[in-house]
């Protein structure tokens, strides 16, 4: 049901029967590794290239959590997916092995919540009965499309991020034992006109905060209803100006709530920079740890702003800035 | 350059962009320059030391060492990118391990490496340059925009 | 002995240089050894970077602004002896070297290593 401007609410509230977070050796030395279901050793997977290791990954993440949400991959009616790699190969090829009727998207590091977004959307509103929603990441994948080559000595600055090595998926449904996704805001894309993409932080902020003050004005609430509200990737820097963007514009949200996946995954110690990005960071951080802290009852409600980056190299070598966009979703149990 | 681009933002652009800047951590840009002092001084010390080496037991005199001194470095560089060590030591050094010839040869290895996955001829052939081709269109073209200056001075009897 | 120190303080400083421009002015590391590539290159046709070589060696040699002063050495040197048209045969001369050996190795190890990633 629309609510507001942009918002959706999901009346029948379909639940997450089943997750999934897989990791690599970085994620294995990070923060969160118990909460992952599987955590490898090194970023190959056996394979010849890094696109395809991370096809690899996402391949385990949806197959975990199909098996821990009961089901078989012929049960599965939907599949959506994203990636950050061109033309979001490891989607389509994990696709290719499910061989669940596919639906590729696509929000850069947003991808997954816009993912959990409309398979709620397509559950709830009866047009299926469960849907699988996945992303993944690599860390060497993505510095070699976006950046330099991986062994290439670029020196980064501060405010540099991590790309997480993993993948994250989820499985919704109409029935069953779960944490339930109530509602959804939709980000517009937002451009304050930053060009660094070795500052992703900085540039998405400004998306992240446009689509929390949208939720929460399509929704009448504030910041007392959730217990919990994490940003998907902004890293320490993009977290710093999104609650000083929030609270200049009024909205405030204590700083024992607002939390980012990029700053809970890595430990201090880890030279991460910035913290961690990728469209893995706030899958395998929602579908493992958090979701995993909402099925111990440490939260009841939490609200999930994945924000992504929608540059190319293309677009930067032609001078272009990076436009941004956030979606929020809403989980309670 | 930022101030090229800065004209063409609106005040609420502008306003943002001072407000994250604000909140952003700085590039140390005094601690980097020791370290690339450091590590390119290193760099240029080792080739000195090399070119020593082959002009006392090679024959080499001090204008033909060159050639081997630069050929023994990129083959340092080349095995230390391959090692995945070179890219940790370049954090580090910055600039003082990109200027050298060794950041050109590791320009060259990184992106071979990497590209590896795509084939010999297509991966690694065509995308050796990904970076190291600009040093070497630009390096071409303003010698030669240089040369036909220099030899028209000369041929006009001049500097 | 005095000539290892020029090196170590006339390459520092260059480097130095190539670090102001990728933090300072913000250039990426290919636009910064353009930059550097080419200033080695006019200053070659001035006649400079041979004196910056007599002096500090491997300082001024190692880096890779260099590399623009061999390529428009190479041209006026066969410029001298074939005129014009040696602007363009003599260009790669005395940087084969260089070239050569970065494009062998790097394939090579492309053939033999994998990267870490």
């Amino acid at each position: 049901m629309l609510q507001g401007h942009q918002s959706w609410i999901f009346k029948s509230k379909p639940v997450i029967i089943g997750s999934a977070a897989i990791g690599g050796p970085f994620e294995a030395q990070g923060n969160l590794a118990k909460d992952f279901d599987l955590l490898h050793g090194d970023i190959w997977l056996g394979q010849d290239s890094y696109e395809q290791a991370e096809k690899k990954f996402l391949e385990q993440a949806c197959e975990t959590a199909i098996k821990k949400a009961g089901l078989k991959k012929e049960d599965v009616q939907f599949f959506l997916s994203g990636d950050l790699i061109n033309q979001i190969i490891p989607s389509s090829f994990t696709a290719r092995t499910l061989a669940v009727p596919f639906l590729g998207i696509y929000g850069a590091c947003s991808s997954s919540i816009e993912g959990l977004s409309l398979a709620s959307m397509i559950v709830d509103s009866g047009f299926a009965q469960n849907a699988l929603v996945g992303t993944s990441s690599h860390n060497a994948a993505s510095e070699k499309q976006y950046r330099y080559p991986t062994e290439y000595g670029a020196q980064k600055p501060p405010t540099a991020q991590w790309t997480v090595t993993g993948a994250g998926a989820a499985v919704v449904a109409q029935q069953g034992q779960g944490p339930r996704v109530v509602s959804a805001t939709i980000g517009r894309v937002i451009d304050m006109g930053l060009s660094d993409p070795f500052n992703m932080g900085a540039a998405m902020a400004p998306a992240a905060v446009d689509t929390i003050e949208a939720h929460f004005r399509d929704l009448n609430i504030d910041p007392s209803h959730y217990d919990l509200i994490a940003t998907g990737d902004l890293g320490k820097v993009g977290h710093r100006i999104a609650g000083d963007l929030l609270t200049k514009h009024g909205l405030n949200i204590p700083v024992e709530k607002l939390t980012d996946c990029g700053i809970l995954m890595y430990k201090e110690d880890q030279p991460v920079f910035a913290g961690g990005s990728g469209c893995a960071c706030v899958a395998t951080t929602t579908f493992g740890h958090l979701l995993n802290r909402m099925r111990r009852r440490e939260l009841k409600r939490m609200l999930i702003i994945a924000t992504g980056a929608l540059l190319s190299p293309m677009s930067y070598q032609q001078k272009e800035t990076i436009p941004c966009v956030a979606h929020a979703v809403a989980i309670e149990v | 350059m930022s101030s090229i681009k800065r004209k063409n933002l609106t005040p609420v652009q502008q306003q943002y962009q001072d407000f994250a800047r604000a909140r952003e951590p700085q590039r140390p840009i005094i601690r980097n320059c020791i370290r690339a002092f450091i590590t390119g001084g290193t760099i240029c010390t080792l080739g000195q030391g090399i070119q020593l080496f082959f002009m006392t037991y090679f024959n080499f005199d001090e204008k033909t060492a060159g050639d081997p001194t630069v050929a023994v470095l990129i083959l340092i560089s080349v095995t230390l990118t391959s090692l995945g060590l070179y890219d940790h030591i370049a954090q580090w050094g910055g600039a003082g391990s990109a200027v050298p010839v060794t950041g050109f040869a590791n320009t060259i290895a990184s992106a071979s490496l990497d590209h590896k996955s795509e084939g010999l001829v297509l991966g690694v052939g065509g995308n050796m340059f990904k970076i190291a081709g600009p040093v070497i269109v630009f390096g071409v073209f303003s010698a030669f925009i240089v040369a036909i200056i220099s030899v028209i001075i000369t041929s006009l009897g001049g500097v | 002995m005095e000539k290892f120190v020029w090196a170590f303080i006339i390459g520092g400083m260059i480097c130095v240089i190539g670090q102001l421009l990728m933090d300072g002015l913000k250039l990426t590391p290919a636009h910064t050894m353009v930059t550097l590539v080419v200033s080695g290159a006019i200053l070659g046709g001035f006649g400079l970077y041979d004196d910056l070589i007599k002096f500090a060696g491997a300082g001024a040699s190692v880096p890779i602004s260099s590399f623009g002063n061999q390529l428009v050495k190479g041209a006026l040197q066969e410029a001298q002896k074939t005129g014009l048209v040696g602007v363009l045969t003599g260009i790669f001369k005395i940087t084969s070297a260089g070239i050569s050996a970065a494009i062998i190795f790097g394939f090579l190890s492309a053939l033999i290593f994998k990267p870490k990633g």
